[in-house]
């Protein structure tokens, strides 16, 4: 970026590697090129085959919808830790809706993702009205939510609906012999929704122009009232559909699902590039996030030697490397954003 | 209105301003609520030769969320947040109990005092790495910690090896167990909040840690060590946590690394706003966190005695949580106001009271200017 001079001295050429270097959108370069050398290791090592990472979409579809809802609240400078709950809310308001009550598949699908998106309303109403901190206003939406999937059922009910079991058992087929499961494939459809929303759309530069001064942002008489509350509903949608795809996936509902799921989805944006401060990311960056991790969790697996907590330990010293990679690498180039 | 109304007034005004009166108002309103389910609710009593009743389970129960709440109310001071402080408290009794366990005589004092030792110099560590990644890497404070509160918890199931450790001793016992009649944990959590209380009100430490909330930059300008100050008081929260752990795997008589301290990160935040300190740092409340993790412990044990079924105790517990949160928040407050008495509450700005009062950005910059009533307020 150039800035206006008022002297009359032309301004020193910037060399082309310090452009590159000060570029904020390095840190999702560095992701990608990390993914990708993370999966060429994994490949030497384990001969993995073309459907692979087509597998990396299929178990970690439910945490990339999830992650899109969070990039949008944290854009904004928020941030959500209801997903998780909301995510197993859905899948127990699924699972009731379909086997108790005999409910559409349809027709649950859209009282789910209503009943999501009417809870992030409400967290929203409660941030921007009554001015309780989101941290706060979403960490009482995680009690509200897993206590109610914990009143619905107390145990975990198993769908076994025709539908639903012919639905998740529905596989695209890709060129190459590998395929795709309809969860994946709603994944890369809301990725790239989101991308469109973010990029193209008034809505997603009002996302953009909050996080980055939200005082400024109303000045400038962008309705962030609106916004706001619009991005924490759509945060709660996202978790809601999370959760149906879900369902898809363990094919019940299950009152103690994803558990803590909000800090996969939130160690997913951040991997990705997004400041947890507001205003700069990308969900794509998101998008790469949560497939870091769910290599992690592939090669950790492949290694068979290696014990359970090795995953968490391996999830947090990565998300250790990346945040210093990212400071180190953008620590000139961007201001020090606390 | 007659002069003497006025002054009434601004008496009651005043005291619904000071910081501490709508934490304590809720804490006795809680408190009061329980004696029509247990008449019995304020009486204590003698048996096995320590005290017992439903206030010292608070009391006793309470030592974990008090110990935590207090370390997180100095981060969140500083403008900070530690979600590590769960993982902090399993590694701490993971590493004493597996020392314990892994001895000959397990009721051996030095055994124990060292492997008390070991577990609270870990804790440190830990503590070291998230000030340092706050205050020298520059990492905003909710990845820093995002980190250890990830990794922490398998380094503890590393160092249980995935089981639950079960220790005998009896002097580690005593740690979580009672003292003279009286549960140990309250005279722990009495020297931490003495010591906290005296180091940041009898001396410059606490203004320089407000200070280092308000605007870091600024305060580094001014000649305060701001990176120290954040350093000193991520340890200060790791150690906490780690006394917090250690009580926790001492009263259970044994360490759950999946288990310790889940979720204790949330309670503590919860308690430090709900005892007046804003997240957005910059001023802080001691006894606001007190009563803050009184309250919410109140609120388990409420929930407990008064028999609401299991299933429906996190619907009750999010429901209170959300109307303490409105009670506290001056907006609510200005709309309910405004709503009972149409006309009345016009043009009367309510003072910076709340957790967000004056910090947080506000969209109507002329309502929420100082008006002269919130100046006479001595805070």
């Amino acid at each position: 970026m150039t800035t206006a001079k008022i002297d009359a001295r032309p301004a020193a050429p910037v060399p082309v590697w310090t452009r590159l270097l000060r570029d904020p959108r390095l840190p999702i370069v560095v992701t990608a090129a990390l993914l990708v050398v993370m999966y060429a290791y994994g490949s030497y090592r384990y001969s993995f085959d073309q459907q692979v990472p087509a597998n990396l979409l299929i178990n970690n579809s439910y945490l990339i919808v999830a992650a899109v809802g969070a990039t949008f609240v944290i854009l904004t400078g928020g941030i959500d830790l209801s997903i998780g709950s909301l995510v197993g809310f859905s899948t127990v308001l699924t699972g009731l809706l379909v086997t108790k009550n005999h409910v559409p598949v349809g027709l649950a699908a859209v009282v789910v993702l209503v009943a999501g998106a009417l809870g992030g309303l409400l967290m929203g109403c409660m941030i921007q009205y009554f001015r309780v901190p989101p941290f706060i206003a979403t960490l009482a939406g995680l009690f509200l939510f897993r206590g109610l999937s914990l009143m619905l059922s107390k145990e975990s009910i198993p769908i076994n609906d025709k539908t639903v079991a012919s639905i998740a058992q529905f596989h695209i087929s890709l060129p190459g012999g590998a395929f795709l499961s309809v969860g994946a494939t709603v994944a890369l459809v809301v990725v790239a929704l989101a991308v469109f929303v973010l990029h193209y759309t008034r809505f997603g530069r009002q996302v953009y122009a909050i996080g980055g001064n939200e005082q400024s942002a109303l000045l400038m008489g962008l309705p962030v009232a609106r916004t706001k509350i619009a991005v924490y509903a759509l945060s709660g949608f996202c978790s809601a559909l999370s959760g149906l795809v879900f369902v898809l996936y363990i094919q019940s509902g299950d009152p103690r699902a994803a558990i803590g799921m909000e800090l996969d989805a939130i160690a997913a944006v951040v991997i990705g590039g997004t400041l947890l401060t507001g205003g700069f990311g990308y969900v794509l960056g998101s998008l790469l996030g949560v497939l870091v991790i769910g290599l992690i969790k592939t090669i950790i697996s492949d290694e068979g030697t290696l014990s359970s907590w090795w995953i968490k330990i391996g999830t947090g010293a990565l998300l250790l490397l990346f945040i210093l990679l990212q400071r180190t690498v953008t620590a000139r180039g961007t201001r020090t954003t606390r | 209105m007659t002069a003497l109304a006025r002054i009434r007034q601004r008496d009651w005004r005043s005291l619904t301003r000071q910081q501490l009166f709508w934490p304590l108002l809720i804490l006795v309103a809680l408190l009061l609520f329980n004696l029509p389910f247990t008449p019995n609710f304020f009486s204590i009593g003698v048996r096995n030769g320590h005290l017992y009743g439903s206030l010292v389970s608070i009391l006793y129960f309470g030592t974990v969320p008090i110990l935590v709440a207090l370390g997180m109310t100095l981060v969140i001071a500083t403008g900070g947040i530690d979600l590590s402080v769960g993982a902090v408290m399993a590694i701490s009794g993971a590493i004493a109990c597996r020392l314990i366990s892994h001895a000959a005589d397990q009721n051996s004092v030095s055994l124990v005092l060292e492997a008390m030792g070991l577990a609270l110099l870990a804790s440190l560590a830990a503590g070291l790495f998230n000030g340092l990644m706050v205050a020298r890497a520059g990492v905003q404070p909710i990845v820093a910690t995002l980190i250890l509160m990830v990794a922490g918890r398998g380094i503890a199931q590393l160092i249980t090896s995935g089981f639950i450790l079960t220790e005998l001793s009896k002097p580690y016992g005593v740690l979580g167990g009672y003292a003279a009649t009286v549960p140990t944990g309250v005279f722990i959590v009495i020297g931490f909040v003495a010591v906290a209380a005296v180091l940041t009100r009898r001396t410059a430490l606490g203004l320089l840690v407000e200070s280092v909330g308000g605007n870091a930059e600024a305060s580094r300008l001014a000649g305060v060590r701001a990176q120290r100050i954040k350093v000193m008081v991520y340890l200060f929260c790791a150690l906490c946590a780690g006394v917090a752990g250690l009580w926790n795997s001492s009263s259970l008589g044994g360490a759950d690394a999946n288990n310790a301290g889940l979720w204790i990160e949330l309670d503590a935040i919860l308690a430090v706003v709900i005892g007046g300190t804003p997240l957005t740092g910059g001023r802080f409340s001691i006894s606001g966190t007190v009563v803050g993790a009184l309250i919410l412990q109140t609120l388990k044990t409420t929930i407990f005695t008064i028999g609401i079924p299991a299933q429906a105790n996190m619907v009750f517990e999010a429901v209170v949580v959300i109307i303490i949160c409105l009670l506290q928040s001056t907006d609510f407050r200005r709309r309910v106001a405004r709503l009972l008495r149409p006309g009345a509450a016009r043009g009367r700005p309510v003072g910076p009271v709340g957790p967000d009062g004056p910090t947080a950005p506000d969209q109507r910059p002329a309502q929420a200017a100082v008006s002269p009533e919130s100046v006479e307020i001595p805070s």
